[in-house]
């Protein structure tokens, strides 16, 4: 379960390239662990490190003194595209992010963040190029990002948000549903029984 | 009125939920063990159970290696503690898991089809994003995160919002050589890698049905390239036939109830689409990608764009306007759930036989699931592949990322029948050309980029003499193949 959200402020720290893909979030050879931490030391490795010793790459978004401990990160277009490593969203975590804006973001990763307590803010690339080394506010209440010289407003889906807001177990929100659940089941079943396996295991 | 994708969807809302979402049934779950062991294990830590363990699947494929004689010691560094503990999880779980020596292991994208684990109109979700794949047999077929798998088990559904409706329709007939790898690659090259985002593509027109179904898998495959929800071509008879008998497809009067079903799942004629792209399949030729992006995509016999991104020119070493064929390359890559079916190693086959790949080339070819090579294997591919100079390895994702620990030599150039082509995927600052089975074997034959309809195809030796090689040989699954000679021994092999 994630932590709850409602506000947060922070330096804004630009990764402002359009297909930020999960490999270069968490590149596969940081994935070591069979859990969910011990990643944010890999975050953004290929880009963050210059050589195996994992000497700081000094152009690096990140390595800059100003965005060390940056909660925000802004992105390009289609953000987290690629593979669906969950991985990418707690290295993320791990390493202190709670909010990305993005002019778009790939779907899964997006739902990704919801689940892991990130806010996956859309807001046009104009707006967002402004923000860049700014001192953002994020108030997922009033649904608005706002610096000294400006404030956005952003559409995120209800569900989402009341998750984000609640730091909700999903599973537990569904699970109240389970009448209907067995209901459809019960239905589904009679409907469409090769759906249902167990007289295929032997 | 009603699109394919919304009778699916329709038939499996449980209940709707706040805000325009809905609980939606999913009826298979697959899992691989890259992470599995985290669902499974954080499922039962939560004090929560699999609901329906039979409709639950497990692969071993991501972390295992592809060498002959494999183990659980997987040359990945700590890769055993993957493999060990999703299938102590899986056991717990009391789900199917199809281990590392397992007949039916393999991709889980080639597998599931193969045993008839996907059927027309099902709901199929796995936390690898290439699940879309399996769109091809006209299922809802979409990748998650590892979360949502935990939630799909524990629960059986899904919260979801409802994706939108495109359809990409190809018009025409498809030109000799070109491939249904070659579709998708012109589109996303068109459209943009994010031109599907949001929307369930739905992908028709008469060069879409006249595809056989593993092309078909190839096209949907690459569906989340091109940031859809999913990829989904309508069933029919072809999908049928090639459904029927296979291990977890209805049987007898089961099948018959399933297939008049399975009939009525189509777009009517007056259905519209939130967004509609038409493509003329008879103006594509064979695509090679030049970019570290698939849309960074152009015809092998063209240049790179005169306006390409200079970051990408940077790190693949190339020029704007530079011809792609007769660029060098260091390695070819033929494998992965986009291109390594067995119509694939055929079509690769035929090129290579009688033919040498050039000096110098690291070749290696992995069938996408244990099945297909033993099928390859049967026909002879395999001392094609061999004798062409290629490794012929046991089924898994290898090299199409670090699977099994391996990688190409840092800062190599690799044509990949594989379906990304990002930074130092396939190894360090490794820079990756994707395209066709075809392509990547004429490739490899001329060590450069080279355009395979230039190159006669020769027909293939008959199934029965190559039956009789294989048993001369010894047919232990895992011992019949020599590793090949250019394989250094195992613990020497480069970490990426
Ligand atoms: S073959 Fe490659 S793309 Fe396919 S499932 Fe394996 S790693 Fe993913």
């Amino acid at each position: 379960m994630a932590e709850p959200f409602t506000r947060l402020t922070s330096i804004a720290a630009p990764l402002l390239r359009d297909n930020v893909d999960t490999d270069a979030i968490i590149p596969s050879r940081e994935m070591t662990s069979t859990g969910k931490t011990g990643l944010a030391d890999g975050l953004f490795a290929g880009w963050r490190y210059i050589d195996a010793t994992r000497t700081p790459n000094p152009d690096f978004v990140l390595n800059q003194p100003q965005y060390r401990d940056a909660a925000l990160l802004l992105g390009g277009r289609n953000f987290g595209c690629g593979s669906s490593r969950e991985h990418a969203v707690w290295a993320l975590v791990e390493y202190g992010i709670r909010c990305i804006v993005a002019p778009s973001f790939a779907p899964i990763f997006q739902s990704n963040c919801v689940r892991n307590g990130i806010v996956p803010v859309v807001l046009p690339t104009e707006a967002i190029a402004p923000l860049a080394g700014v001192v953002c506010h994020v108030d997922l209440v009033a649904q608005t990002v706002s610096s000294a010289d400006a404030t956005l407003s952003f559409d995120i889906e209800g569900e989402a948000r009341a998750m984000l807001l609640e730091g909700l177990d999903a599973i537990d929100l569904t699970l109240k549903h389970r009448d209907a659940i067995q209901a459809f089941h019960a239905r589904d079943r009679s409907q469409r029984p090769w759906v249902y396996l167990e007289q295929n295991h032997a | 009125m009603t699109t394919l994708f919304d009778r699916i969807w329709d038939a499996h809302i449980v209940a709707p939920l706040p805000g325009g979402a809905a609980l939606v049934a999913i009826d298979r779950v697959l899992l691989h063990e890259r992470t599995g062991a985290a669902a499974l294990n954080s499922l039962a830590a939560a004090g929560r159970a699999v609901a329906d363990p039979s409709r639950v699947f497990a692969m071993m494929d991501h972390i295992v290696d592809t060498l002959p004689g494999r183990t659980d010691q997987t040359l990945m560094p700590g890769g055993q503690a993957f493999i060990t503990e999703t299938r102590a999880a899986a056991q717990a779980a009391g789900i199917t898991l199809f281990d590392v020596s397992d007949p039916d292991q393999g991709i889980m994208h080639v597998v599931s089809p193969e045993l008839g684990i996907v059927l027309p109109g099902l709901t199929l979700i796995a936390p690898d994003s290439h699940t879309c794949t399996q769109g091809a047999l006209g299922a809802l077929a979409w990748g998650i995160g590892s979360s949502e798998a935990e939630h799909a088990m524990a629960t059986g559904t899904l919260r979801l919002t409802r994706p939108r409706a495109m359809r990409v329709t190809f018009t025409g007939t498809l030109s000799p050589g070109v491939t249904a790898k070659d579709m998708m690659l012109a589109l996303i090259a068109a459209h943009g890698a994010g031109g599907g985002a949001g929307h369930v593509v739905e992908f028709a027109g008469e060069s879409v049905t006249a595809l056989d179904m593993e092309a078909r898998m190839t096209l949907c495959n690459m569906a989340t390239e091109f940031s859809a929800f999913a990829g989904l071509i309508a069933p029919d008879d072809v999908t049928f036939e090639w459904l029927k008998g296979r291990r977890y497809a209805p049987q007898g009067a089961q099948w018959r109830a399933a297939l008049s079903g399975w009939q009525t799942l189509r777009t009517d004629d007056d259905a519209v689409f939130d967004c509609e792209i038409a493509i003329d399949a008879g103006s594509i030729a064979p695509m090679v990608s030049w970019g570290t992006s698939p849309q960074a995509s152009v015809a092998v016999t063209g240049s790179v764009p005169a306006d390409a991104a200079p970051a990408m020119l940077d790190y693949m070493a190339l020029e704007a306007n530079a011809r792609l064929i007769g660029t060098p390359i260091d390695a070819a890559f033929i494998g992965s759930c986009t291109n390594a079916r067995l119509s694939d190693l055929r079509r690769a086959a035929a090129l290579l036989k009688g033919r040498k790949v050039a000096p110098g080339i690291r070749a290696i070819c992995v069938p996408g699931s244990s099945a297909v090579r033993r099928a390859a294997e049967a026909e002879g591919l395999d001392r094609v592949f061999l004798d062409a100079g290629f490794e012929w390895r046991m089924s898994g994702c290898s090299m199409c990322f670090f699977a099994g620990g391996e990688s190409f030599a840092e800062g190599s150039r690799v044509i990949s029948s594989t379906n990304r082509n990002f930074e130092s995927r396939q190894g360090l600052r490794v820079k990756t050309h994707i395209a066709s089975p075809e392509t990547v074997a004429a490739s490899a034959i001329a060590g450069a980029i080279a355009d395979a309809r230039a190159i006669r195809p020769l027909p293939l030796r008959g199934a029965g003499r190559a039956v009789q090689r294989r048993r001369e040989r010894g047919s232990g699954e895992g011992k019949s193949i020599p590793p090949s000679p250019t394989l250094p021994p195992k613990g020497e092999r480069e970490f990426g």
